[in-house]
């Protein structure tokens, strides 16, 4: 079951319409490495994850994802409402407005609509985590590109939340990953265990170290 | 069309580090230190949340907020307030 709560993760301040950036954006919710493709792998994948925390952690971050997804459409919907379709058909939207009139569509930036096959469930845990964290370091490459495109304050804070949040979720998997493989080590690969050692708190390892 | 408060701020800053614990201690579920911070949290946030309910109408809608239900259709949705 999943609750919706009828706030943002974050406020957004969109105070002057911009087309040109909202054709960009639209990527992060309908395109390859965007926030649609992040919370439905994340949340598909964690049937099959067998660790204990990794299950959990894919969980959550799939529950995150999704009301990245909400900022998203709620920054492109703050762009584009007042615009005339001679001015979406200016900045490169002729054929989205045709489409979709200013409604939101999962597409990329060039318009190629969702699909399936831009996410991977392997079933196996560390195919998978691994496809995870170069998810979230396409994510983080993408929001810094779109940070570089504009100029407007409160989408640069909303883009810079996102990209963090994109890295502190890489970070979350990279500990995943360490935890999978010394499961794998432990020859706890194919049972349900209560999680390996406790490596983070009880040792030295950091992070940065896992992926070696 | 209705202007977010300082209390919505709070209850998203709240929240926010919820959620960043909550990612935390799925990794380290024994960190005693983030247990006791995100079960303080917790008390903050069910603290909070109705008092913002009170402005906004209902946040959630299967039977977690005392707020009288009509108001979810009426109340202005995340995309449409003004920050």
């Amino acid at each position: 079951m999943w609750m919706y709560e009828k706030k943002l993760q974050r406020p957004i301040r969109i105070e002057k319409p911009d087309l040109r950036m909202a054709k960009f954006l639209i990527t992060q919710y309908g395109g390859p490495d965007g926030e649609l493709s992040a919370a439905l792998k994340y949340l598909n994948q964690r049937y099959s994850m067998k660790n204990k925390r990794a299950k959990a952690l894919l969980t959550d971050i799939g529950t995150e994802e999704l009301g990245h997804l909400e900022m998203i459409a709620t920054m492109v919907y703050k762009l584009v409402k007042n615009a005339t379709p001679e001015q979406m058909m200016a900045a490169g939207l002729g054929a989205q407005f045709a489409e979709h009139n200013r409604a939101l569509f999962y597409s990329d930036a060039n318009g190629n609509p969702w699909t399936a096959s831009y996410i991977q469930t392997k079933g196996d845990p560390i195919v998978d985590l691994i496809d995870d964290i170069a998810g979230e370091e396409k994510a983080r490459a993408t929001y810094e590109n779109l940070i570089q495109m504009t100029d407007d304050p409160g989408l640069i804070d909303a883009l810079r939340f996102l990209r963090e949040r994109e890295v502190v979720h890489a970070l979350r998997f990279r500990e995943a990953l360490y935890i999978v493989r010394e499961d794998k080590k432990n020859y706890k690969y194919d049972v349900e265990v209560d999680g390996a050692k406790d490596i983070f708190t009880d040792t030295n390892f950091t992070p940065d170290e896992i992926l070696d | 069309m209705k202007r977010a408060t300082p209390l919505l701020y709070k209850l998203q800053d709240l929240e926010f580090a919820a959620l960043e614990l909550k990612l935390y201690l799925d990794t380290h579920p024994n960190d005693k230190k983030a247990q006791q911070d995100f079960t303080n949290l917790t008390y903050q946030i069910m603290q909070l949340m109705p008092e913002v309910e009170r402005y906004y109408g209902p946040l959630t809608q299967y039977g977690f907020s005392k707020e009288n239900p009509a108001r979810w259709i009426k109340d202005p949705w995340p995309w449409e307030i003004i920050y």
